[in-house]
């Protein structure tokens, strides 16, 4: 009885992981000239809509002591920065924009920059 | 004075509003404008009335944080850097790390000594209090501090990414410790229940304090070792002089480099460092560059000639002009360039950026999974304990870091490494590429060759001695014949600009001058003018025959010999007649050869692309030992010659798309640069940013193309180890520490061992990518 009550347990909880950490909606702003962004466990907006050929300046706050938040690097444009805590950082990317991540030094945090029209 | 600086704590544009009318009613503020999306403000301010405390008091008073910093030395009000932030932030992390580390040794000691009495007892007995730490009561006092200060960040870090519906690292190991800890303590106060529900009783006091011990232990090991991968950016900071001694209204005065201005001038003794980069305007010296280019040999300087800052004056004085300062000196550019490349994702790491997206929910999932499946096979292998152990395994096994670091930690200490040496990558993408380079393309002039022509030959008619006599010319008593002509080929070639020309008046410097008149530049043939009252004519074949210049055998049998080697001939008619030849080419660079013949030791096919005709092409490729040529090439043929080596199926490389390199000088090569799988550009001056190469080699020397090479197979080298370590580790030892030897071999993996071989993997991934500090890539 206890392992069948430890079995429907178990693939309860592993469909309760998958949803949590898969199943959740990206938070997505549009950054028309500048935008902050709170980090903080992640990125908040995580996904960051930008127009194409407009240079936009987004400024990053970090409020979360995890180290692994530390630095924050956007691959696509060669941009690392140092993100001391509770000062903003602003980062500023070039256009043109192609849907690219961005995401902390130990790649563990993600956030997605999209391009609209 | 005006300062900006960050404010923290705004909520509202009314905020900002609130803040601006504060400061304007401050003291001493004349102007402030707060910016609330930018979270900064911007004051004015007079710094007889008011200082940087009354300014942050201000602020303070509203109940927001104004980021001020006030550097000791100047009564300027600045912000730190964000290095100098972030080496602070370091310097507290380590030790707080390291204190952490310390306590929770020594009480995971005690915790282990007295979880296990039926081991130690016998070793320890002597210990006056060895009976107090077996008790549960004293165990759960000493493991405490452990998980709720030491283990503290942990939680910290898994509190907020759950907010966030986020997972790193930290969770795993929040959840794994909780677990044993919070089972222990339910242990401690209620284990006469648990039993009666047919749970093992047991305690994980141990467990949970050794493995955030050692993972604390790894992260200050691993903390140390990263902040070491940076040091090429560092050591070249550390380059810039401080001070600049300027000539300002006839005096000469020491500033801060800071305050260097264009058209400044500047003078520089022996043994200091230029400060800036400009043109030596009066002086002359010799400069060690290599700090800079990688260039080991100091290099002679004169007027009109560029230095770079930050490289050192060994021997003479001079003036120079600042040309670049600020943001726009070569070492500047140098840094931007680094730290651009650094921050770039080599394509190799796209399988672990995916990998790391999904890692830690898969573990969290594979941690219930292997709970269930040991509890459900029950006792005797199976069971609670069991189950919960391995669980707890498989959540501190997990190594996402070292599946994080593996790529970007080769490329930070390589990017570097290559700054060292002059070699200056693009991006993480070219140094991956470079390794494979199966072809190299070498652009003739001013790469393999000097770009500047030599003279290499010089002949007199044959019979000079026999006929001086009868030419009555008015040659100075004393002289010889040969000198009078040495004399007036070097005092006519003197008037004019044209490379050829400078190339002839170097070779005969040492040559008694003479006074040139009727001097004239006849475009494109040579040049005429009258020397001791001699008409003078030097030139082409063509010009000697518009002149009427009577021939001499035995020079035109040298001139076919020397036109078949690809030299370029000058003509010298004296009084008509054709008394001396001279031959001129585009000598080679001395390492040229060296270079080829280690570059197809390497593997790697050597071309040489030239706009030259056939002959002189093959002329200069034998003495390269270069045996593929494309001649007759025109500027704009040069990309299109580049890409059709990367076709497929070429005689050397077999049903294979050939990586091609291309080796020019980076100004007129851009597209053949841009075409090619890897551009290297060569030696470009002070202009560092070649947009169109992936590499760029500050000096001129051939063989920083080998090192360049070198480099990228070294780093590639180091990345796929590190890849293979972290995937391998990961994918062998998380199925271990499920179980799944068990039914073959009885092995289970202890949790303390699987946090020792988590800290190892980390520290190990960056251990190995520090070893391209040290290897040989010249």
């Amino acid at each position: 009885m206890d392992k069948a009550l430890v079995t429907v347990a178990g693939f309860g909880l592993i469909a309760g992981i998958y949803w949590f950490f898969f199943g959740k909606k990206e938070e997505a702003m549009e950054a028309s000239v500048n935008l902050s962004v709170s980090v903080e466990g992640g990125y908040k907006p995580s996904t960051i809509r930008v127009k194409k050929d407009q240079p936009v300046t987004l400024i990053f706050t970090r409020k979360d002591p995890n180290s692994c938040l530390e630095e924050i690097m956007f691959p696509d444009y060669k941009i690392k920065k140092y993100l001391p805590m509770n000062t903003p950082v602003t980062i500023t990317l070039p256009p043109p924009h192609k849907t690219s991540g961005f995401h902390c030094s130990m790649n563990m945090f993600h956030g997605r920059i999209e391009v609209i029209l | 004075m005006r300062a900006t600086f960050p404010i923290v704590g705004m909520h509202c544009a009314s905020c900002a509003m609130l803040i601006e009318r504060h400061l304007r009613s401050t003291p001493g503020v004349e102007a402030v404008q707060v910016n609330y999306g930018a979270e900064n403000a911007t004051v004015d301010y007079d710094p007889k009335v008011s200082t940087t405390d009354s300014i942050g008091k201000a602020v303070a008073s509203l109940g927001y944080r104004a980021i001020l910093e006030a550097k000791k030395d100047t009564s300027v009000m600045t912000k730190k850097t964000p290095e100098e932030l972030k080496d602070e932030a370091k310097i507290a992390e380590l030790a707080d790390l390291k204190r952490k580390v310390i306590v929770s040794s020594i009480l995971s000691f005690f915790i282990v000594l007295g979880s296990f009495p039926e081991w130690f007892g016998r070793f320890f007995s002597f210990l006056p209090f060895y009976e107090l730490i077996t008790k549960n009561y004293v165990l759960l006092a000493l493991a405490s501090p452990i998980q709720s200060w030491a283990g503290w960040s942990f939680y910290q870090a898994t509190w907020s990414g759950l907010k966030n519906r986020a997972a790193s690292m930290d969770t795993l190991i929040a959840i794994g410790t909780s677990a044993a800890y919070g089972f222990s303590v339910l242990n401690t106060f209620f284990s006469s229940y648990i039993s009666s529900l047919g749970i093992t009783t047991a305690m994980y006091y141990d467990t949970a304090a050794v493995i955030i011990t050692l993972i604390l232990l790894g992260r200050y090991l691993e903390a140390k070792a990263k902040s070491h991968t940076s040091d090429a950016i560092k050591k070249l900071l550390g380059l810039e002089a401080k001070t600049a001694r300027v000539i300002r209204n006839g005096k000469e005065i020491d500033i801060p480099i800071t305050e260097v201005k264009l058209g400044d001038i500047i003078r520089v003794r022996p043994g200091e460092k230029i400060p800036v980069d400009g043109v030596i305007t009066e002086g002359a010296s010799t400069i060690d560059e290599s700090m800079v280019t990688g260039e080991s040999i100091p290099v002679d300087k004169k007027q009109g000639d560029p230095v770079i800052g930050a490289t050192i004056n060994k021997t003479g004085t001079f003036l120079f002009t600042a040309t670049k300062v600020g943001s726009e000196t070569m070492l500047a550019q140098i840094v931007k360039m680094v730290s651009e490349a650094q921050s770039s994702r080599a394509p190799i790491q796209r399988l672990a950026d995916v990998v790391s997206g999904y890692f830690v929910p898969i573990v969290l999932m594979l941690a219930v999974a292997t709970f269930v499946v040991w509890y459900v096979v029950g006792s005797p292998a199976g069971g609670f304990a069991t189950a919960f152990t391995n669980m707890i395994a498989v959540l501190i096994i997990a190594c996402p870091c070292a599946l994080g670091l593996a790529t970007p930690t080769a490329i930070i200490v390589g990017t570097g490494r290559g700054a060292e040496h002059g070699i200056l990558v693009k991006d993480a993408e070219a140094l991956e590429i470079a390794h494979k380079t199966s072809i190299a393309v070498f652009d003739k002039t001013g790469t393999l060759t000097r770009g500047e022509p030599k003279v290499t030959n010089f002949a007199f008619m044959d019979n000079l001695k026999d006929i001086s006599a009868n030419l009555k010319w008015p040659i100075p008593d004393g002289m010889k014949i040969k000198d009078f002509i040495h004399g007036i080929i070097a005092s006519i070639e003197k008037q004019s600009e044209h490379p050829l020309a400078h190339a002839v008046a170097v070779y005969l410097s040492d040559a008694p001058e003479a006074t040139v008149s009727a001097f004239s530049a006849v475009e494109g043939f040579g040049v005429k003018g009258t020397v001791w009252e001699l008409p003078v004519v030097i030139g082409s074949k063509k010009l000697m025959e518009k002149e009427h210049v009577m021939r001499c055998a035995e020079l035109d049998r040298r001139a076919e010999d020397w036109s078949a080697e690809g030299k370029t001939l000058a003509y010298v008619g004296i009084d008509s007649k054709n008394v001396a030849l001279i031959s001129l080419a585009d000598t080679l660079k001395n390492e040229a050869r060296d270079t080829v013949t280690a570059l197809k030791r390497m593997g790697v096919s050597v071309w040489m692309l030239t706009g030259d005709n056939e002959k002189t092409a093959r002329s200069v490729a034998k003495q390269a030992d270069i045996e593929n040529i494309m001649a007759n090439v025109l500027p704009q043929e040069k990309a299109e010659k580049v890409s059709s080596l990367k076709s497929p199926n070429l005689p050397n490389h077999p049903n294979q798309s050939p990586v091609v390199a291309f080796i020019g000088d980076g100004i007129n090569d851009a597209p053949a640069l841009a075409s090619a799988d890897i551009g290297i550009a060569m030696g470009t001056g002070t202009d560092v940013a070649i947009e169109s190469a992936g590499i760029t080699l500050l000096n001129k020397n051939l063989t920083s193309v080998i090192s360049a090479i070198k480099l990228s197979r070294a780093t590639l080298s180091v990345i796929k180890q590190n890849l293979f370590w972290a995937f391998g580790y990961n994918v062998i030892l998380i199925p271990i520490a499920m179980g799944i030897l068990y039914p073959v071999t009885g092995w289970l993996l202890n949790p303390a061992l699987a946090a020792f071989a988590m800290a190892a993997s980390s520290i190990s991934v960056v251990g190995n990518s520090l070893r391209l500090k040290t290897i040989r890539i010249t």
